[in-house]
């Protein structure tokens, strides 16, 4: 009986299903564009994503807990923007760098602190963070940008090894993501985290250490979002306050359409790696097809709901617990004739200027 | 050790300085009142009746936002939304306004209403009917309406020029000698004041954020409630949507980009729990008043811009690190009698 | 009394959950005035049986009627309109909100459309004081007590004028003067023609209170009796089907060494000066009430929450316990009151929750080995006989004595020389009960230090060699096997009496 059941869990699981739609969309990719198998652009798109990977993989482990990390966009920058103004003002780029990494350690010990030790939630913490560190982007670099770094340095972001060209920042990504997953598998850290993110205080009382847990997986934030940080500013060989604006809800979106669950407790780490796949090959597609940013949101918004919202409805109709009431279709319908009334009127008052 | 607690020790806490921490609003307003004084002395220019209606013109829409994210906020959810439906019905009423520049002004804000709640209750039926936490729901439709901004508008912005003169006069005319947008952000915080305390509907917003499970048992339609509230927050963005254009003489696909972390800053500050529960008016309102005074200050004291966001960051850590702290204390007082 | 129409009349009433029967063919007459017991194991189906009755659950066969009507409810709401109420074991109150409106929620009165506060303070204050109890409707429920929140709720049932009262396990959190006043009102309510329907797994409270009883087994319909025409053992054996001598087996055991030394030890707020020597193959039995701080001084040497003053000495030396991996790493176990919330992870699988303290031990150079860790798990789970698909299953899926059973597992797993129950029998049926018990037995004879906290003075005196009671954070008596009764131990539990000892 339980091996036929973990078996059919086996196949049942959320990662076969990301497996499929990114089999599906490399088809329609390769059919509706003949650059898309180019390595050369495969591999370009690839390192578009990788700074957007660095902070997704503690960002599992943050969210596996049961907490969340708002700040590692502005910790990011943050940590970007010191390694940029401490190069400007004549210090060794490595130096600067090492400071840089330094300074993100320091940035997910406070969030860190404050979530473990002062028992604070940690989304009102990191909000807190989310601004405060973009601030100190902003009181270091001011409207300027910093510049000028070397081509040794660069290399990080831009380099790429071998006649394929795969990029130097993809094999730092898969380096760190297998540590993570050993880290998450391998080593009973790991397994404190799913504890934490279950029940935190029976797992304080079989001896788990709550607190040291909680504060490494900020710090392991702080660290890989200045990691982040030193990749992106390599890539565009400058680095600006405002770098990453927005990206942190990027990484919850990976990270949730990777299938691990925001209210903790479990998720795993190639379900989210899977996902980081898949939305870097939707938008690497929908670019090529001249879809902008902008529009590709909405597709990876919906398809975040869809994986919510399908797996959820599909269990509620097999449970047979639902008995369709008539509140239900009321407010069912409702819902819907609103939403058809605003499509309408989207797509009609849209005319009025654009013909 | 269970407390032995008895309701009569309530009338025990005659320790000044607990009573005064136990209200949260006061404790704001001793912030606010220090900040003036501070920053008043280093520049008088700062207690000029212009100044603060300066400070309130740039809050006012802050407020009305702040307050639909508190009402969410204290039914355990958070809409992350909202700045993407400011933008979204912006941009909506900008198009429809430039297109009939005869339209009354009144009939841009209903406009706006009506579409802010369509965005609400997609979001309300995603969360009750569709079984997605409210963060991840709201997520997603913040990238969704922030996307259809652009697919609307191919990109384009409405400028200041093509707006009629009557609806940039909805934000900041003031046939009463108050700026409108000022006095409809004091008649929207006075009505959710009323709402909240004075209606049942209102009242079951606290009762299913304190206790969601107790408060099916108890009877209270939780689906309905929760839907309810993230309609009224579309209503109340497509509300500030309208005052935003207005206001800023423009429409823009970024327009209120970030704005819901804003708001949610707001809300902590002015002592909403983030667990649901409890939150009141006059302390979003003043919370929001707070992020306002300082932002000014910044400026008016000659501190650079760049510090700003750094002050509301720290503030926001303050906020909620004397928050637990006192309520820290509160219990363990509770405890010893 | 049978002549009159019952409240609640049932009948052929039968609940299955995926294929398996919850409630069988169950019937049950309650009438009004009365206060009728419901008993039975864990898994008996009581807890089934009461949330049909509050419309939680809708039966799949038989009928229902109230006051001599047929009634079928969707939804705990529509029960609710018919008069049906129900208190719970934890108080489900709204924590942000006054008693005043945490009695009348949903209810609030209107004045011209509005809430009337003043009105709100007022209806709930008649109500409270109808109860004789004295609290402010303007507080907030956050600051009552677990008796004062159920007082609460019981002034939400009256609010509602039901008809029908139930309390599902109402005492297991009160201290005993708080259960005197909880059977002052529920007898009050009996007065003034309320049906209450309770349940309890302490038997003296039902003689206490009850008029009749209806006995369940196994989701079947055992009998209705008068509480006056049964015995305890009448009881027990209706509720198990069988006679049960040895409820409580202790072998003898020679006592070893002092294991435990503990000297003058506080816990600010929780308790003072405790200060008691632990043997080897001894089981020391801490008697005492709900609240007399004997899980603080648990906690605090188990490093939950670590002592503010005086000593704790293993093996003779002082040691520091300010962590449950310090306290573990000393080789002491501790399995908690709170089975749910500290004892087990219920959503993961068994195979972890009984490896977790000591994953250590199942690694290889520090990483985790699985064949070793399943071995662990599978040795653990089959010593304790726990019923289960497999090491696989989750922990939420058992029933409540397996639960205790893999807790139990979880720290055995751990070799400790010194282990810590706390209530190690509440809530689980009998059956399991007799099992941990041999264990307790078995661990003892071979050399093991049990300190055992229990609330149940038949399991205290069975199992204990040595008996201490505490009071009000301070322990009051110590009491050999030989010379305690059930009424010392009360008499120094609650020092009502306390002149009269010797």
């Amino acid at each position: 009986m339980t091996s036929k059941q973990s078996l059919g869990d086996f196949f049942k699981r959320w990662e076969w299903l990301l497996v499929l739609l990114i089999f599906l969309v490399t088809i329609v990719n390769a059919r509706l564009t003949p650059y898309f198998l180019d390595t050369r652009n495969l591999m370009r798109a690839t390192s578009d994503f990788m700074e957007l990977g660095l902070m997704m993989l503690p960002m599992v482990f943050i969210i596996i807990t049961g907490n969340i990390d708002l700040s590692v966009a502005s910790m990011m920058a943050m940590c970007a923007s010191l390694m940029g103004w401490l190069h400007m003002q004549g210090t060794n780029i490595w130096v600067a760098m090492a400071a840089a990494l330094l300074l993100g350690l320091l940035a997910g010990f406070l969030n860190g602190y404050l979530v473990a030790r002062v028992k604070l939630p940690s989304l009102v913490v990191t909000l807190g963070t989310f601004a405060f560190y973009r601030g100190m982007a902003y009181a270091l670099l001011g409207d300027q940008a910093a510049r000028g770094y070397p081509e040794s340095f660069t290399f990080l972001g831009q380099g790429s090894i071998g006649s394929i060209r795969f990029p130097f920042s993809a094999v730092l990504f898969i380096i760190f993501a297998v540590i993570f997953s050993l880290i998450l598998y391998k080593l009973k850290f790991g397994r404190y985290l799913y504890v934490i993110g279950n029940n935190e205080e029976a797992g304080f009382y079989a001896g788990v250490n709550v607190v040291r847990t909680k504060l490494l997986i900020f710090m392991m934030s702080g660290f890989m979002s200045a990691l982040a940080g030193i990749v992106l500013a390599a890539r565009f060989g400058s680095t600006r306050p405002d770098i990453g604006t927005g990206l942190e809800l990027a990484v919850i979106t990976a990270v949730v359409l990777g299938g691990v669950s925001i209210s903790g407790g479990s998720g795993t780490m190639i379900g989210a790696i899977l996902a980081l796949v898949l939305i870097g090959e939707m938008r690497f597609g929908m670019g090529l097809i001249n879809i902008p940013g902008q529009g590709q949101n909405i597709v990876i918004g919906f398809l975040l709901i869809l994986s919510i919202l399908i797996p959820h409805v599909g269990r509620e109709l097999t449970s047979g617990n639902v008995k369709v009431n008539k509140a239900m279709v009321g407010k069912t319908a409702v819902a819907l004739i609103m939403i058809a009334l605003f499509a309408i009127f989207f797509f009609w008052s849209r005319t009025l200027l654009i013909a | 050790m269970a407390t032995t607690y008895s309701a009569n020790d309530e009338k025990k806490g005659n320790n000044l300085f607990l009573t005064l921490v136990r209200f949260r609003e006061l404790s704001i307003m001793i912030i606010i009142l220090l900040l003036v004084i501070l920053v008043s002395i280093r520049n008088p220019a700062f207690l000029s009746i212009e100044n603060f209606r300066d400070i309130l013109l740039n809050i006012s829409i802050l407020v009305i936002v702040a307050l639909a994210q508190t009402m969410v906020i204290i039914t355990r959810g958070i809409d992350l939304s909202v700045g993407s439906m400011i933008g979204l019905v912006a941009m909506m009423v900008a198009f429809v306004t430039v297109s009939f520049p005869e339209m009354s002004p009144l009939v841009a804000v209903l406009l706006g209403m009506a579409i802010g709640s369509c965005l609400g209750a997609f979001n309300g039926f995603l969360i009750t009917m569709g079984g997605v936490p409210p963060i991840i729901a709201t997520l997603g439709t913040l990238s969704i309406y922030r996307g259809l901004i652009f697919v609307y508008s191919g990109g384009q912005w409405v400028n200041s020029y093509e707006m009629p003169d009557g609806f940039r006069a909805l934000a900041k005319g003031a046939p009463l000698g108050i700026p409108n947008i000022i006095l409809i952000a004091a008649v929207v915080a006075v009505l959710v004041h009323l709402f909240l305390n004075f209606t049942r509907p209102g009242r079951d917003i606290y009762t299913i954020g304190s206790n969601p499970d107790a408060a099916k048992v108890a009877g209270v339609n939780v689906t309905r409630t929760t839907f309810m509230v993230y309609v009224i927050s579309g209503v109340l963005c497509g509300l500030a949507a309208v005052l935003w254009a207005s206001r800023f003489e423009s429409a823009q696909t970024n327009t209120a980009l970030g704005f819901e972390l804003q708001s949610v800053a707001a809300s902590v500050v002015g002592g909403v729990s983030i667990l649901g529960g409890s939150g009141s008016v006059l302390g979003v309102v003043l919370g929001a008043f707070l992020l306002g005074i300082i932002e000014n200050a910044l400026t008016l004291v000659r501190i650079s811009p760049f510090w700003q966001l750094a002050a509301q960051g720290l503030l926001i850590l303050t906020a909620v690190i004397v928050d637990s702290a006192i309520s820290r204390r509160l219990q363990r007082f509770g405890g010893e009698s | 009394m049978n002549d009159k129409i019952p409240v609640i009349r049932m009948r052929h009433v039968s609940k299955s959950f995926g294929g398996v029967h919850a409630l069988k063919d169950v019937q049950l007459d309650i009438f009004s005035g009365e206060v009728h017991a419901l008993l039975g194991e864990n898994g008996a189906g009581k807890s089934t049986l009461i949330k049909v009755i509050t419309g939680v659950h809708q039966p799949d066969e038989g009928e229902i009627d109230l006051n001599g009507e047929r009634v079928y409810f969707n939804n705990p709401r529509e029960a609710q309109h018919q008069g049906i109420a129900a208190i719970y074991q934890e108080p489900s109150l709204f924590p942000d909100l006054s008693i005043a409106e945490n009695i009348l929620v949903g209810r609030q009165p209107l004045r011209g459309g509005r809430v009337s506060w003043g009105q709100m303070n007022k209806e709930a204050g008649a109500l409270l004081k109808r109860l004789g109890v004295d609290l402010n409707p303007r507080t907030k429920a956050r600051n009552l007590s677990v008796a004062q929140q159920q007082m609460v709720e019981i002034a939400r049932a009256l609010s509602v004028e039901a008809r029908v009262l139930i309390m599902d396990e109402p005492t297991s959190s009160l201290t005993s003067n708080e259960v005197d006043e909880l059977f002052r009102i529920t007898k009050q309510l009996r007065a003034e023609g309320t049906a209450v329907i309770f349940i309890s797994h302490r038997l003296e409270e039902l003689f206490a209170l009850a008029d009749r009883v209806t006995t369940l087994r196994d989701g079947e319909y055992v009998g209705t009796r008068e509480m006056a025409d049964v015995t305890t053992e009448g009881l027990i054996q209706m509720m198990v089907g069988r006679k049960l001598d040895d409820l409580f087996p202790k072998q003898a055991v020679e006592i070893g060494e002092v294991v435990l030394e503990v000297d003058h030890l506080s816990v600010n707020g929780a308790f003072k000066d405790i200060s008691f020597k632990l043997h080897a193959g001894e089981i020391l039995g801490m008697a005492g009430l709900v609240g007399a701080g004997r899980t603080d001084v648990a906690r605090s040497i188990f490093g939950v929450k670590p002592a503010t003053a005086g000593e704790i000495k293993i093996d003779g030396e002082t040691v520091e316990i300010n962590s449950p991996q310090k306290a573990m790493a000393l080789g002491i176990g501790y399995v908690p009151e709170d089975r749910q919330n500290h004892g087990l992870i219920l959503p993961m699988t068994i195979g972890d929750n009984v490896t977790l303290p000591m994953l250590d031990t199942y690694a290889t150079k520090g990483w985790l080995n699985p064949k070793k860790e399943k071995a662990a798990a599978v040795e653990g789970v089959q010593k304790l006989e726990v019923k289960a698909y497999g090491i696989e299953q989750k922990a939420a899926e058992l029933s409540g004595g397996n639960q205790q059973k893999v807790v139990l597992a979880k720290w055995l797993s751990t070799n400790p020389r010194i282990l810590i129950l706390d209530e190690p029998t509440r809530g689980i049926d009998v059956g399991t009960k007799a099992a941990v018990h041999g264990l307790m037995s078995n661990l003892a004879s071979q050399g093991m230090a049990i300190l055992m906290i229990s609330s149940e003075l038949p399991e205290v005196l069975g199992m204990s060699d040595r008996i201490l009671v505490m009071r009000e954070g301070l322990l009051t008596k110590e009491f050999d096997r030989s010379d305690a009764t059930q009424e010392k131990l009360m008499m120094a539990a609650t020092g009502t009496v306390e002149a009269a000892l010797p």
